[in-house]
């Protein structure tokens, strides 16, 4: 009588029917289908491409940023060096250029706008590394605090769009290698048949900038 | 049936640590990319392109052995000690972590890269906060650079970052006292970095909160009796057959409850499977380590 009232057996047989059908088996399964589906990957592809994503934001912000220095970099310099036209007028052309081309929504993936959008950018720097060279020709320019001040902050700006680039290339690699290896294959086929490899730099700027020094 | 839910459990199990093994991957991926960015700077210089002349090997991180890493033998014992107190107080007092570094040489590799990946592979700063700051001195190279943490880029701005180098290292640095430049450097960067009290209070309390949260009462107190309810049972038909009295086949009694071990419903592991999360411990007491922190690649380099 009391042990029976009170006897605790692990539940499970004594629920009600619709409680029973879903019983600790099935619950399992779905556990164990969802666990092997993640295991397998499923959920790679839209998570590498977020983080792609987000690392090519931090490209374009930091070469927003350098952008936005040259306005002030170009009155300091013609403060001191005004006929230096050519050279002034040459940044300040391929800034308009690099930054009025509308990226189209599709950049990432189209390899002609990714190029186009390449080139744009490694001009801006070929013309700014013209420029640092010409300056070296004005003493009084080199030691004016607020030149120097710009300068620094357009070399970290630089090294940072270095930084971004690294993170960016690293991550499309990822992504890229998702899409074409084998679990990754199967799951693009079947579920992201519309995510195609993102582009990635090729063109070095180092390449495009470096200056010549003509004596 | 038992048997089946045996298996099906440990299946479950071995599930999980896959998934748990496919979430880590992209980290760890990470730590390759010294390897792929070096292999891609020997495509570039092979196919002619590049017409720097560098032969970049692949340079190993130092260890993070200290607040003062002192691979090129460039400070003194004493001036090693006392910037490490100097640095050691700095971060109880801001949370900021500022690290000297000396190399011998970057063998050909390039400064500023080199110093934002060691500062990632040191994790300077703490997590979330980002406010590590590297300053690395190449010897041989005769280069100096201040690697700024992501949190710390308004403050020790780019612009002044150069500042330091230039004006105070560097001078030092060409009259051959290697251990007062740094000393001095240092000193400035942590001038600078204490230049604005409030935010520096601001941002040690929010370190100490995030430290806090987990300690706080009532996480506790939801925690406990969460598991109670979870594992209670569990454990109560675990600890019946040691603790309690046996009553008849498959039966024990204890604490005045009847407990019977019925083979036939075998499902009193069922969810015992998908609990086990648990937490990554915060950074361990001992020797100093990084608190999870990166760098975007600000500060400034020099050279002397």
């Amino acid at each position: 009588m009391f042990s029976k009232s009170n006897s605790y057996r692990l539940p499970l047989a004594k629920l009600p029917v619709p409680l029973r059908l879903f019983n600790a088996f099935r619950v399992l399964s779905i556990v164990l289908i969802g666990a092997m589906l993640a295991g397998c990957g499923v959920n790679n592809i839209p998570t590498y491409e977020e983080n792609a994503r987000a690392k090519w934001s931090e490209v374009l912000s930091q070469y927003q940023r350098r952008a936005d220095l040259i306005p002030n970099l170009i009155e300091t310099v013609k403060g001191f060096a005004a006929q230096e036209k050519d050279v002034l007028t040459s940044v300040v052309e391929a800034r308009s250029k690099a930054t009025s081309t509308q990226l189209p929504s599709d950049v990432l993936t189209n390899p002609d706008a990714f190029k186009k959008f390449q080139e744009s950018q490694a001009g801006l720097s070929g013309a700014l590394s013209r420029l640092l060279v010409v300056v070296e020709r004005y003493p009084d320019l080199k030691s004016n605090q607020n030149f120097l001040a710009l300068q620094s902050q357009l070399e970290g700006t630089e090294n940072r769009i270095a930084v971004a680039r690294r993170d960016y290339i690293e991550a499309v690699r990822l992504y890229n290698t998702e899409l074409k290896t084998i679990p990754g294959r199967w799951w693009r086929s079947w579920m992201y048949p519309e995510n195609n490899p993102m582009q990635t730099f090729t063109i070095e700027d180092e390449q495009l900038a470096n200056p010549e020094v003509k004596f | 049936m038992g048997r089946i839910t045996l298996i099906v459990v440990s299946l479950a199990i071995a599930g999980f640590f896959a998934w748990q093994a496919s979430l880590w991957t992209p980290n760890l991926e990470l730590n390759s990319l010294a390897v792929s960015l070096s292999s891609g700077e020997v495509k570039r210089s092979s196919a002619g392109l590049s017409s720097s002349a560098s032969v970049a090997t692949s340079l190993k991180f130092p260890e993070l052995t200290g607040r003062v890493v002192d691979g090129a033998n460039m400070l003194s014992l004493a001036q090693k000690s006392s910037l490490n107190s100097r640095l050691a107080a700095f971060e109880g007092k801001s949370s900021d972590q500022v690290v000297v570094a000396t190399i011998k040489s970057l063998e050909g590799n390039n400064l500023e890269d080199f110093a934002n990946r060691l500062f990632r592979s040191w994790e300077l700063g703490q997590s979330g906060e980002n406010n590590g700051v590297l300053l690395l001195v190449a010897r041989d190279d005769r280069k100096i650079r201040i690697e700024v943490g992501y949190g710390l880029e308004g403050t020790l701005t780019d612009a002044l970052s150069s500042l330091i180098i230039n004006q105070v290292m560097v001078p030092e640095f060409r009259s051959g006292n290697f251990g007062q430049g740094i000393i001095e450097g240092t000193d400035m960067i942590l001038q600078v970095l204490s230049g604005d009290l409030s935010e520096l209070e601001a941002r040690k309390k929010r370190q100490d909160n995030r430290v806090s949260d987990y300690s706080d009462v009532g996480v506790w107190i939801f925690l406990a009796i969460w598991g109670v309810c979870f594992f209670g049972p569990f454990g109560f038909a675990l600890l019946a057959p040691i603790f309690g009295k046996k009553t008849g086949k498959k039966r024990y009694r204890w604490l005045g409850i009847d407990i019977v071990y019925s083979s036939s419903s075998g499902g009193g592991w069922s969810s015992g499977g998908s609990s086990s999360g648990g937490w990554s411990g915060g950074s361990s007491g001992g020797g100093f380590s990084g608190g999870g922190g990166s760098s975007g690649g600000g500060g400034a380099s020099g050279g002397w």
